[in-house]
């Protein structure tokens, strides 16, 4: 396959036929192609395990021994492949810059950030040292470290995420690269930060002209940057277009797949349509199109041979499918090859909200850590206010969601509730028993209601013990005996999450990411549980395994009458999901309410930043949409702003007279009612006007306001 | 359902099934051997001193007469049983003080790992030796109880600080928010979960108390004559290995066998119990 070059300067880096074997026969990249025009930003898409990382490594001659590789990588038509490792050092930092998805590896933590960014313009100019110096400060300023100068003194521990990121960042275009590799390199950060570093990324591409890799498996992130989409498959390239062409008319059904499968904040109340299955095991390729077993399209010839990246239509796009052209005449959507699942079954009406009864209430919950330092004797010398009074309530039936950036005391939350002891302050109220005089047996039967989902399914499930018994475990610790009732209990449950009875003779590390969560699931369920918390539960699966999980949690719900607290940080999952949400900010609550007042009509500035700050699947959106960027990092929980936590951040503050903003500084705001008909509550002096999505809203009359304080049962 | 799955495990691994063969087959020839021996291992046959292996004395005969099959299965048994026990005991009290210290933490923590640390610097050989003579004529398991009591205390400050970190692992607080006792955690999720660690330290720990109780027996302490052990023997043996190897090379070749099989068992059994292990 070759892209036409028609009405394009000689590329910048070429890509053609690259394999990849590892160790074993490992087929981790096999057959990519693509190139790479000057200044122009290269998505790459793909679920984890695709070969995105690979495909990089090995562009920048940085595969681990014992990787065999083949084809061909041109760089100004320069072949890298085989070339002698000195020039490909020369060219790695100078031609070639990369940015990983965890910046604190890239940087020696003896030196400081300012030496070693000067060490990088030292080893590739010849300029002298305090010249690399000043200009290691001009990197910092530009991509948007505060105090640079200062900061350039710091040591790599010293930075947040989002900063060293930066610095990352800063390290990467030190000498003025003609292409940058991106790997991830938002996946680990918040969303506001991951924006504050989209935004730094493309100044820099601004500034140096260079072209961009952007690889990931956010497919927001990519469709508001990337001018071309690759999107790969167990190792190949299945589809590749602009980033209008691969959003809206997807030809090839992995990618249609992999469109249907986000939950969108556009679209909220539609059913998520998963992909059945998992990605193939690079070791054990299927015959014919890798994507077959998955495909709702596969017809008799799939298996035959693997398709190759054909030319669709007059553009430059190419999709891998021998149905590729019969999909693009009918121009057939995600949405219409995949079977839609069908909506929640037996979705009992429930009373209104007030009338329901409260399985959960929390009010004033404070849980505060002391700041130890030193190494034998240990003294305090602070306190971190990871939650300082927070209130809520979860009324039977309904799915509340705590959102908030890392850091904010969404765990914390979580714990408290589910230690069934005395907090440090305020009360838990689980199914009307208050955890602080609960009797040792009582709490015992108490943990029967209340059942937790962890994030990682790997690691919440002993990897020591098959899922049979891990299963049986709740059942016999709350007095099942019988073996054969057991035995029975745990086949249901199986079935129950989609799972097969046999499989509980199975250990853990035998299933994929998804099926572990159905398993972590099932535990969750085995005592007919009323309230189950979860904690991030689909953040660590990919997208079209997430939507199977989410699919799989909304039936639950409503066939067994079960109540969700649920942890998130992805607010498109939220909205999905949840039918009331709390945005946390640094220990307490900024907003809260139901999901369509929160997300519609925010009125906390914190929330809109977070909404906006979230990336859209939609590349119209994305270019049209600004965006509020907030200033910094979360503040330091062991030393929180005085008055209104947000207010070093808040973009609305700003924008007050004197007065005002002396209120936010002086003055915490309570949670407070915004409208007396509506569930929807805002601690902010300020709020904006709920009627105007995008106004500036003023100051309101305290007058009109009335306190919402989680019902006390 | 565990038990069952491991077992299965243990056996389709080759080097397990011969393992476990080869356990099998020393310990027949331990407890049944000397029913088929022409001699009892008491006696003294006065016309045959220092023979080489012969139709009648089959591994020979020692300095006194004594028939050297029958004597060294003796010694066997007793160094079974010895081995046996002190890594059970010890590998077991490794386990429990270690992961109770760890999981358990503060002042349980403070106190089990206070004596731990007591019995780490006290020298152990000194005690024993004072303490042996007071328990002549006393049980040989006292034997087994004092070279124990001193050889789990390394082991267990590895499993607690292994604990340390086991404890924060998520399945082990889904354990206790699902309401389990601490106890039934730690012996279901936390020992299972560091016992690659502890079959090799009982393995290590069966050749540890066979060999170190040889040494004590030189020494004096320990089994003493007319009562033979393996290490008895063998430090009997390997003076006149030179000139008659068969007062050596039998005991010596029977616990090099022992200790092999041993190991291969442990490693058969830290692979069946390790679900990640490939097989
Ligand atoms: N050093 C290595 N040795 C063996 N296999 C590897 C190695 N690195 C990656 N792989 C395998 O190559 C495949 C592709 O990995 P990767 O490129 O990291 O995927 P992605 O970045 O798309 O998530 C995976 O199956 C992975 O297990
Ligand atoms: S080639 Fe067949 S199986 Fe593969 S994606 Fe196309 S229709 Fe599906
Ligand atoms: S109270 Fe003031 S600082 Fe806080 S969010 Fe409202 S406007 Fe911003
Ligand atoms: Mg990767």
């Amino acid at each position: 396959m070759n892209e036409p070059t028609t009405g394009r300067g000689a590329p910048v880096l070429e890509v053609s036929d690259l394999n990849v074997t590892f160790r074993g026969g490992v087929k981790a990249v096999r057959g990519v192609s693509y190139r790479l025009d000057r200044g122009e930003i290269l998505g790459i898409v793909g679920e984890s395990g695709s070969g995105k990382s690979v495909t990089s490594l090995a562009v920048m001659g940085l595969l681990p021994e014992g990787a065999e590789i083949s084809g061909s990588v041109k760089l100004h038509g320069r072949e890298l492949i085989g070339a002698p490792e000195g020039e490909l050092t020369r060219l790695r930092g100078k031609s070639i810059g990369m940015i990983f998805q965890d910046p604190l590896s890239a940087f020696t933590p003896v030196y400081t950030i300012g030496d070693q960014i000067a060490e990088a313009v030292r080893v590739h100019q010849k300029v002298g040292r305090d010249v690399a110096a000043e200009r290691a400060v001009e990197l910092l300023d530009l991509v948007g470290i505060p105090h640079p100068d200062e900061r350039a003194k710091a040591f790599p521990h010293q930075f947040s995420g989002g900063m060293r990121q930066r610095a990352m960042i800063a390290m990467a275009i030190a000498n003025d690269p003609d292409v940058l590799i991106c790997d991830e390199p938002t996946t680990a950060l918040d969303v506001t930060i991951q924006a504050q570093v989209l935004e730094v990324l493309k100044t820099a591409q601004r500034e140096t002209g260079a072209s961009i890799i952007m690889i990931t498996h956010d497919l927001g992130v990519v469709a508001g940057l990337a001018d071309r989409v690759l999107v790969m498959y167990a190792g190949k390239p299945v589809e590749l277009g602009t980033v209008d062409e691969i959003y809206y008319r997807p030809r090839q059904p992995y990618t249609m797949g992999l469109l249907a499968s986000i939950p969108r904040m556009d679209r909220p109340t539609e059913r998520l349509i998963p992909i059945e299955g998992n990605p193939p095991s690079p070791a054990a390729l299927p015959p014919g199109c890798p994507f077959a077993p998955r495909c709702p399209l596969k017809a008799d010839a799939c298996d035959d041979a693997e398709p190759e990246l054909e030319r669709i239509g007059t553009g430059g796009r190419m999709a891998a499918c021998i149905r590729a052209h019969e999909i693009d005449l009918k121009d057939l959507r995600g949405a219409d090859v995949y079977p839609v699942p069908e909506p929640p079954a037996g979705a009992v009406e429930r009373g209104p909200r007030e009338e329901r009864e409260t399985v959960l209430a929390l009010d004033g919950l404070v849980r505060h850590y002391p700041l130890m330092k030193g190494a034998v004797f240990k003294r305090q010398v602070g306190t971190v206010h990871a939650v300082d009074g927070i209130s809520f309530d979860v009324r039977e039936g309904e799915t509340l969601a705590l959102v908030g950036e890392s850091g904010c005391g969404k765990t914390t939350t979580l714990q408290q509730i589910m230690q069934l002891q005395a907090p440090q302050g305020g009360t838990v109220v689980v199914l009307g028993k208050d955890s602080a005089k609960l009797a040792k047996a009582e709490r015992k039967a108490l943990r029967r209601d209340l059942q937790i989902v962890f994030q990682d399914p790997m690691a919440a499930l002993d990897s020591r013990m098959p899922v049979g018994d891990i299963l049986a475990e709740p059942l016999r610790a709350h007095g099942h005996r019988d073996g054969k009732a057991v035995r029975s209990r745990v086949a249901e449950l199986l079935t129950l999450v989609g799972l097969a009875p046999e499989h509980a003779e199975r250990y853990p590390q035998h299933f994929s990411g998804g099926q572990r969560q159905r398993i972590g699931i099932a535990r969750a369920l085995a005592l007919e549980p009323k309230l189950i918390v979860l904690d991030e539960p689909v953040s660590a699966l990919d997208v079209s395994i997430q939507a199977g999980v989410i699919n799989l949690l909304e039936d639950l719900k409503d066939r067994l009458g079960l109540s969700y607290l649920f942890v998130a940080h992805d607010l498109s999952v939220v909205r999905h999901i949840a039918d009331r949400v709390a945005v946390m900010y640094l220990g307490k609550i900024a907003e809260i309410g139901e999901v369509d007042e929160v997300y519609g009509r925010p009125a906390h500035p914190y929330t809109r930043a977070l909404l906006s700050a979230i990336p859209l699947p939609d590349p119209e959106l994305e270019r049209s949409r600004t965006r509020i960027l907030l200033e910094g990092d979360l503040p330091s929980p062991a030393d929180p702003p005085s008055g209104c936590r947000f207010r070093t951040r808040c973009p609305k503050r700003a924008r007050l007279g004197a007065e005002e903003a002396r209120r936010c500084a002086e003055e915490e705001p309570a949670v407070i009612r915004l409208a007396p008909a509506a569930d929807h509550g805002a601690a902010c002096h300020y709020p904006e006007d709920p009627e105007d999505p995008e106004g500036a809203g003023g100051p309101e009359d305290p007058e009109d306001t009335e306190a919402v304080a989680a019902p006390r049962p | 359902m565990r038990s069952k799955l491991v077992l299965k495990r243990m056996l389709r691994n080759p080097q397990a099934r011969y393992g476990l063969l080869a356990l099998a087959l020393l310990l027949l020839l331990a407890y049944i051997g000397p029913l088929f021996g022409p001699h009892d291992w008491t006696e003294k046959d006065f016309l045959a001193f220092m023979e080489p292996p012969s139709g009648d004395h089959w591994w020979g005969t020692t300095q006194i007469g004594q028939d050297v099959y029958a004597v060294t299965l003796r010694g066997m048994q007793k160094s079974i049983i010895i081995g046996f026990l002190v890594a059970l005991v010890s590998t077991g009290l490794a386990a429990l003080v270690g992961a109770t210290a760890g999981y358990l933490g503060g002042w349980a923590d403070r106190a089990l790992m206070w004596v731990t640390d007591l019995l780490l610097v006290l020298p152990s050989f000194l005690i024993i030796a004072i303490i042996s003579p007071r328990l002549k004529g006393g049980s040989w398991l006292w034997f087994v109880v004092l070279l124990a009591v001193f050889s789990w205390m390394i082991t267990s400050r590895m499993v607690r600080s292994m604990t340390l970190s086991l404890r924060e692992r998520e399945f082990v607080l889904a354990a206790r928010y699902m309401g389990i006792p601490a106890w039934k955690i730690i012996l279901r999720h936390v020992v299972p979960n560091i016992s690659s660690l502890l079959i090799i330290d009982a393995t290590l720990n069966v050749s540890a108390a066979i060999i170190g109780e040889a040494a004590l027996s030189f020494f004096g302490f320990g089994i003493q004559p007319p009562d033979v052990s393996l290490g008895t023997l063998i430090a009997d043996g390997s003076a006149k290995a030179i000139g008659y190897p068969w007062l050596f090379a039998f005991p010596a070749g029977l616990l090099v066998l022992l200790v092999l099989s041993v190991n291969l068992v442990g490693d058969g059994l830290r692979d069946a119990l390790d679900p990640g292990s490939n097989q």
